[in-house]
């Protein structure tokens, strides 16, 4: 993976960086599966090596495709990395001991929904018992952030197109257009 | 000028029916195994996809309309917040499914089921939509370059 | 042994994080940027797994035949997370086509400039 990432900061044809990153989504989904997540292994392999990735390459086949050598000194933004990376380095240290079945996190909460997901929800993936009934509130948020990323796509480049075959000067309707609308991104 | 892509057809004719089975598959053995409304819903939209990029953006088209999708989006928000409705209006909390149900735990089960469902709906056509969007952006641009062309080709991310 | 294998795990997880900020951070083509978003996401999730695993533990679906489960609670938050990304890059997507079609390029410093020349 970290050559992968490599690959990435290095490649100059941009179809490169968009296959390095897929690459990179599907080692991590294998990687996740030896972490025992599952469920997580598949969604991440369904959606960043496959979804991600296609949508990507129709971007790709949209705008230009070398990417233009860097003009700022990379070393500010090297050094910002480094320090937040020795920062969490740091913060590391103190994480408890690895995979022990009495560590904090795995004490609180987790023995509850584990003992209690099969008889109380008749399902025996605890994920998607808690996914769906214990924690179902953060579920429906969520299917409310993929219904607003849809729409949001769809009035970004659905409304223009049918303006742009009526009237002729479409660079200012795409600035005013670009304005208006620039305000529902951070909601995100 | 079609270029030699008669594998590539035939491989998506054969592949397209079991991807669309794999995708109910993983949706409704979510409770088993690995699986729910997410994975299934990307499967199915990728099974679409692929079809979408091997045959023309107009094919994909013909196949689910894009006045389908824009009914089936908000449709799966609705059908997830309906079911915590439904719980508010049978004298429970919001989202608890117990009193759908004969029992608590068959209550439960049935809301499972019914909220993975309305995922699923909500997210395979979203990231149809998407495809849609980016691949009817790129049929208008090329469209606009050369006008003498047909509209399959270009459907074809190259 | 394994305490060793686990610190490296994390320090790799957060060499992973780095890379993905310094792509965002340093690199000015859009489409790198998002590249590079998605795959910092990507590490913060491993970074949010690998606490979660239990060893000796199996995957957290109740079966007669295993005792020792992995916690589920991290599994479902990045789901959910995975989920948001994708969501965000779509719309990070949709606003670098429109941007290639105001200003014909996609790389942040020529937009700057064709900003400060209008």
């Amino acid at each position: 993976m970290v050559v992968a990432v490599i690959g990435v900061i290095r490649a100059r044809n941009l179809f490169v960086v968009v296959m390095f990153g897929g690459i990179y989504s599907f080692l991590m989904a294998t990687v996740m599966v030896v972490l025992d997540a599952v469920d997580v292994a598949m969604t991440e392999a369904a959606v960043g090596a496959g979804v991600s990735t296609v949508l990507l390459l129709a971007v790709l086949g949209l705008v230009k495709t070398r990417e233009a050598p860097l003009r700022h000194s990379p070393i500010i933004p090297l050094l910002v990395c480094l320090i937040t990376g020795g920062a969490l380095i740091y913060g590391t240290v103190a994480l408890p001991p690895f995979g022990r079945a009495d560590n904090p996190q795995n004490r609180h909460v987790a023995p509850y929904y584990l003992e209690n997901a099969k008889h109380e929800t008749g399902s025996a993936n605890v994920v998607t018992a808690v996914l769906a009934s214990y924690r179902g509130y953060d579920t429906l948020g969520e299917v409310a952030v993929i219904f607003t990323g849809g729409i949001g796509v769809l009035i970004l480049l659905a409304a223009v197109r049918r303006r742009r075959r009526e009237d002729d000067d479409e660079n200012t309707d795409a600035d005013a257009d670009a304005d208006s609308e620039s305000g529902e991104e951070p909601a995100l | 000028m079609m270029r030699d892509t008669i594998i590539l057809r035939v491989v998506v004719k054969l592949l397209l029916p079991a991807i669309l089975l794999f995708a109910l598959y993983v949706q409704f053995h979510g409770d088993y195994g690995p699986g729910g409304g997410f994975q299934a819903g990307v499967a199915a939209a990728a099974a679409i996809i692929l079809y979408g990029m091997i045959f023309g953006i107009s094919a994909a088209r013909t196949v689910v309309p894009q006045r389908v999708l824009y009914m089936l989006i908000p449709l799966g928000v609705l059908i997830f917040a309906g079911t915590g409705v439904a719980g508010l209006l049978l004298g429970a909390n919001f989202l608890d499914y117990s009193p759908l149900g004969s029992t608590a735990e068959a209550g439960q089960h049935l809301g499972i089921l019914i909220v993975e469902l309305g995922v699923f709906v909500t997210v395979s056509s979203s990231m149809l939509a998407i495809f849609y969007a980016f691949g009817g952006r790129a049929e208008d641009a090329l469209a606009e370059e050369e006008p003498t062309d047909d509209g399959d080709r270009k459907g074809e991310i190259e | 042994m394994i305490e060793i294998l686990a610190t490296v795990n994390y320090w790799v997880t957060i060499l992973l994080m780095m890379g993905g900020l310094y792509i965002v951070v340093a690199h000015g083509n859009m489409i790198k940027k998002l590249v590079g978003l998605g795959i910092l996401q990507t590490s913060v999730y491993l970074l949010f797994l690998s606490p979660g695993k239990v060893l000796g533990g199996t995957a957290p679906i109740i079966s007669e035949d295993f005792t020792v489960y992995s916690n589920p609670l991290p599994h479902v938050l990045i789901l959910t997370a995975i989920v948001v990304g994708v969501a965000t890059l779509a719309l990070g997507m949709a606003l670098v086509v429109r941007i290639h079609e105001a200003y014909g390029t996609i790389e942040d410093d020529e937009v700057h400039d064709l900003e400060l020349d209008e």
